[in-house]
């Protein structure tokens, strides 16, 4: 046990690649954390996914030891976070364990929207607050500017912002005297009864649920019966440890420290992220404040491709639920499509995560069908159901109306990309709240529907600004809004899997949008196929597939018949991954292209 | 239930796999050799037939075919001893068809007549296009001049001709097709293979086509145009298309290539050569290595045979339909259902008929004209799990 004035806890804090994790390694490997010859990039960033994708989606937390300037030997513990705004709710509960943060700013690119959400997060939580310029070793770095945008823009102090190149090394040891220095020691009394707060769990398939800790008061032992307070469930610890960043196993925690303990607990379930913990006997009165739970605000379908993996997926979202609190799922049933799950998620990328996951680690084909947000329906007896699959919408009759969650959507953008991104906003259903500048920047605010955010927005963000807008998002409420459910018919016939939900004054263009793109994804059949968007048995879009007209081999290869079978083989392969609906086949990737948006 | 009647005759495919030079559109198994030894390649040939015989004896032989490559680089001699070879195994058809493939470039009048005094009686010329730039385009080293006196020459000695054409080509129009197949209907025999440019992959035309630098290729309706236009064209003039791609005078079809698409035996022997035989009433696939070293190698070594595998009642019936399906008489339904072990689901049958692709009569399914520009899609409705 390290006594509270040797501890340094802290966040490290800042938009999408703007070199986090990075940092993290230099920390991790300057302080000889972890040997040379284990170093790797973005060490932290431990699963496939974060590899491959370049990105950070869980949280990690490192204990390294520092000898500093002054001769005395320090316990930091770091908490990489991600940047992605899908992940936000990650970074806010690891604010709640630490005392400091360190905001990293990209010295070539400056203050991005995730600078902005987290840093206010980190002024919520009391943060002492540490900015780090990093990637001076770019010719494109330009600290000064970066500074002062700092300060106009968040309203912090960056005169003694920390220059650094993550890449290089340059700065490190600046950055540990200042975590030293500048940030606070935690508080916390040792001899009080055990307060911990559950920071987030996991699952391991050797050791069980691990869960993380932050303890604020009181000692945690080895062996000790520990009570969640929420539930009330009683565990007995069979292991205490920290992250270095491979667990090490240690006698007992104490106040002010971090690190995890496991006992023998089944199902990340089974332990809330927020709740306090405390010994069974001689407990805490009071537990500590709590975090809201993250909510999934994005439903989707997903079916396997190859109806027989049903149970195969099953298991797989089984699997990975274990381990994302923030994902749940329920059995859902399409007449086009059979059987399969409804899915909620904390945003787009999240979705494509698990579904990628699926995919691989388990080898299912999946169809994942039209991303749509929670509606809240609000009937004639005055009742109101939630509603998260257009494919449920009760009869209209019954239906007084209906609402939908709105946003608070803050854009960073170059005032050359403004008049684009505003054009983006109103023409999705955008009230503009704010417009302020800071130098060539403009920042907006706007009041959107997440609906109409959640699916492409983002893409086509990027895309309007060449790529230097940036973005965040947080829930402000629902709104009342005149909207309805659009179907779509291949052939006179409706696929379900195919509805949406859309505003009514935009459903033309929508359903004109999906009928076309329907028209170039299917692909053509014998006989011609009409593809129409239709509101309540009255079609406003229509568009015709025109009959194949020509598919046939022309050479016959000698007596090569075995060639021949080989394409027929290769042909049915591709037609597996469609599905059949009546006489028409529906390449998988449909259900979602069809969505995408030109403009 | 195997099927263990040979049915639609029995054939020899002798592949000769060299050429002047490559074409930019080809994937046959074709090479460009600066040397052959053609002793060594004589004696191959005739030592693949004795092998094979050995396990064929009795069987009536009523067509050979010498494909490529280009066979008419074939010394005559050589062609003359496989064709005797191949008489001493087994008794042939009085009127056994035996045809080469001949390239217009390397075809003489004295050559020609060799192949006839060894007992070829039916050439198919390789002319592939009626105007020099588009040969050129096609890689081909020959002239449209040329191609008139090579044709001259196999109408003079020989009774049965056909010759090929490419079309859809590059930068070509619809009335430009036309014209090109009335004229080449003006001079054809009794035979005549049209086939569309087909983009390969591997070819240098392949390569050229993903890198996006192969402009002026037909779409789907000018190519389904053109192929319609075809049709029409070849009917008025008595030469209506019997297959997807071979249109002959009534009489004159090819009855060697009828022979694969009835899914009758043959034998191929040479580099990358297939063969589908019945063997105490198993049908087996053959195959030969494709590179011509490794091929004679092997046949060195006792058989140019690399792999030969048993189809499945399944995969008959499927090869039943993929051939039987591209000539208009079509394919016999109680044979594949007697191969497959289980008849075409009727709901599949009616509704490719309704939809006009398909017609069954007297125990046969056919693909009509429509139904025959989309034989893929039709077969793979029909055939599909
Ligand atoms: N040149 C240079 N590149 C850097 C530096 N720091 C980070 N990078 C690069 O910037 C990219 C993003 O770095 P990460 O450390 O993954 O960024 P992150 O903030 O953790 O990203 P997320 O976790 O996805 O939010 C990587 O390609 C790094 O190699 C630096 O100081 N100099
Ligand atoms: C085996 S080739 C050999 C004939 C001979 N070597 C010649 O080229 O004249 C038979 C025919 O297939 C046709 N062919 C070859 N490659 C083709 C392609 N890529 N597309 C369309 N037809 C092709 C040509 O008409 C060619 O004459
Ligand atoms: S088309 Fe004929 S000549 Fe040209 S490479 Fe192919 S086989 Fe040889
Ligand atoms: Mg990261």
């Amino acid at each position: 046990m390290t006594d509270l004035a040797h501890i340094r806890n802290f966040a490290i804090v800042a938009h999408i690649d703007h070199g986090k994790s990075t940092l993290a390694d230099r920390l991790i490997q300057s302080t000889g954390t972890v040997q040379d010859r284990d170093m790797k990039e973005q060490l932290l960033d431990a699963m496939d996914i974060e590899r491959e994708r370049g990105i950070t989606i869980k949280a990690n937390t490192v204990r390294i030891d520092y000898k500093a300037d002054d001769g005395e030997t320090y316990v930091l513990n770091l908490i990489d976070t991600p940047g992605h705004v899908d992940f936000a709710y990650e970074v806010s509960r690891s604010m709640r364990a630490v005392e400091g943060s360190l905001l990293v700013v990209d010295s070539t690119q400056g203050v991005e929207a995730q600078t902005l959400a987290n840093v206010y997060q980190a002024i919520d939580a009391d943060h002492e607050i540490v900015p780090v310029l990093n990637k001076i070793d770019l010719p494109a770095s330009d600290c000064d500017r970066v500074a002062e945008q700092i300060e106009d823009v968040i309203g912090i102090d960056a005169s003694g912002a920390i220059r650094v190149s993550a890449k290089t090394g340059q700065g490190i040891h600046e950055t540990l005297e200042a975590i030293v220095h500048r940030l606070p020691a935690p508080r916390g009394k040792r001899d009080a009864p055990l307060r911990a707060m559950l920071v987030d769990s996991w699952y391991d398939a050797y050791l069980g649920v691990i869960v993380l800790v932050r303890i604020m008061d009181g000692v945690l032992r080895k062996g000790e019966r520990i009570v969640m307070m929420q539930n009330r469930s009683v565990h007995h610890v069979d292991r205490i440890g920290v992250f270095r960043p491979a667990m090490q196993a240690i006698d007992e925690l104490g106040p002010g420290e971090i690190g995890f303990l496991t006992a023998s607990i089944k199902q990340v379930r089974d332990t809330r992220v927020g709740d306090t913990i405390t010994h069974e006997r001689k407990g805490c009165e009071k537990p500590l404040p709590g975090f809201k739970p993250a909510q999934p605000v994005v439903f989707c379908g997903l079916f396997p491709v190859d109806a027989s993996e049903f149970e195969d997926l099953r298991d797989s979202i089984e699997k990975l639920a274990l381990n994302d609190a923030s994902f749940s799922f329920e059995m859902e049933t399409s007449a086009a499509l059979g059987f399969g799950f409804r899915c909620g998620f904390l945003g787009l990328l999240h979705l494509e995560v698990i579904r990628d996951r699926i995919e691989r680690e388990y080898d299912i084909d999946l169809i994942t069908t039209a991303p749509s947000v929670v509606y809240h329906v609000f009937m004639r007896d005055g009742s109101m159901r939630e509603l998260h699959n257009p494919a449920d919408m009760p009869d209209l009759t019954h239906v007084d109306h209906l609402e939908e969650p709105r946003i608070k959507a803050t854009i960073l953008v170059p005032d050359d990309y403004l008049g684009d991104v505003l054009k983006l906003c109103q023409d999705r259903r955008g009230i503009q709240l704010d417009l302020t500048y800071a130098g060539s920047r403009a920042m907006v605010v706007y009041d959107l529907p997440l609906n109409e955010v959640v699916f492409d927005f983002y893409d086509r963000l990027k895309s309007v600004s060449k790529g230097y807008a940036s973005f965040d998002y947080q829930l402000t409420g629902y709104r009342e809004d005149s909207l309805v459910k659009m179907q779509i018919l291949v052939n006179d016939e409706p696929v379900d899997a195919l509805s949406v939900m859309v505003h009514r004054d935009r459903a033309e263009t929508r359903g004109r949008a999906m009928v076309e793109k329907l028209k170039d994804l299917i692909p053509r059949h014998m006989f011609k196929i009409p593809i129409q968007a239709a509101i309540g048995g009255k079609v406003i879009a229509r568009e015709t597939l025109s009959a194949l007209r020509k598919d046939v081999t022309a050479k016959c290869y000698g007596g090569d018949a075995t060639r021949k079978r080989k394409l027929l083989d290769k042909q049915k392969a591709g037609k597996k991954k469609m599905r059949q609906f009546g006489k028409v086949d529906i390449p998988q990737e449909a259900f979602i292209s069809a969505l995408k948006m030109d403009n | 239930m195997a099927d263990d009647r040979p049915v639609g005759g029995f054939g020899l495919y002798v592949h000769w796999p060299f050429c002047q030079a490559k074409c930019p559109y080809c994937d046959f198994n074709s090479h460009v050799a600066r040397e052959i030894d053609q002793t060594a390649w004589a004696r191959a040939y005739l030592s693949e037939i004795d092998r094979v015989a050995a396990e064929l004896p009795g069987r009536i032989l009523s067509t050979i075919y010498f494909g490529g490559g280009t066979p008419s680089l074939m010394p005559p001699d050589t062609v003359a001893a496989i064709i005797e070879r191949a008489r001493q195994h087994w008794p042939a058809s009085n009127d056994m068809e035996v045809t080469i493939e001949a390239n217009p470039g390397s075809v003489e009048a004295g050559r020609l007549a060799g192949y006839r005094d060894g007992g070829v009686n039916r050439v198919s010329m390789g002319i592939q296009a009626l105007n020099d730039t588009d040969l050129r385009r096609l890689g081909r080293i020959h002239t449209v001049a040329e191609a008139h006196r090579a044709l001259d020459i196999a109408r003079n000695t020989f009774a049965r001709v056909s010759f090929d054409l490419i079309y859809a080509r590059q930068d070509q129009t619809l009335r430009q097709w036309r014209n090109e197949l009335t004229q080449a209907l003006s001079m054809a025999v009794d035979h005549l293979s049209l086939y569309q440019l087909t983009i390969e992959a591997g070819t240098a035309f392949g390569a050229r086509h993903e890198a996006g630098k192969l402009r002026g290729l037909p779409g789907e309706d000018l190519a389904a145009d053109m192929f319609d236009a075809t049709q029409e064209i070849c009917e008025a003039s008595g030469f209506a298309a019997y297959e997807v791609s071979n249109h002959a005078a009534s009489g004159a079809e090819s009855r060697h290539n009828l022979i694969y698409w009835r899914c009758g035996d043959y034998v191929g022997i040479g580099p990358g050569a297939h063969g589908r035989i019945t063997v105490g009433g198993r049908r087996l696939a053959t195959e030969s290595p494709l590179a011509p070293g490794r091929w004679l190698h092997h046949v060195g070594r006792g058989s140019g045979e690399t792999v030969r595998t048993e189809l499945t009642g399944r995969e008959q019936a499927e090869e039943h339909v993929m051939m039987g399906l591209r000539i208009r008489e079509g394919l016999d339904m109680a044979r594949f259902a007697a191969l497959n072990g289980a008849p075409f689901g009727s709901d599949r049958v009616g509704r490719l008929a309704e939809l006009g692709m398909i017609e069954v009569a007297d125990g046969r399914l056919a693909a009509t004209r429509r139904g025959r520009t989309v034989l893929n899609a039709v077969i793979r409705d029909l055939l599909a799990d």
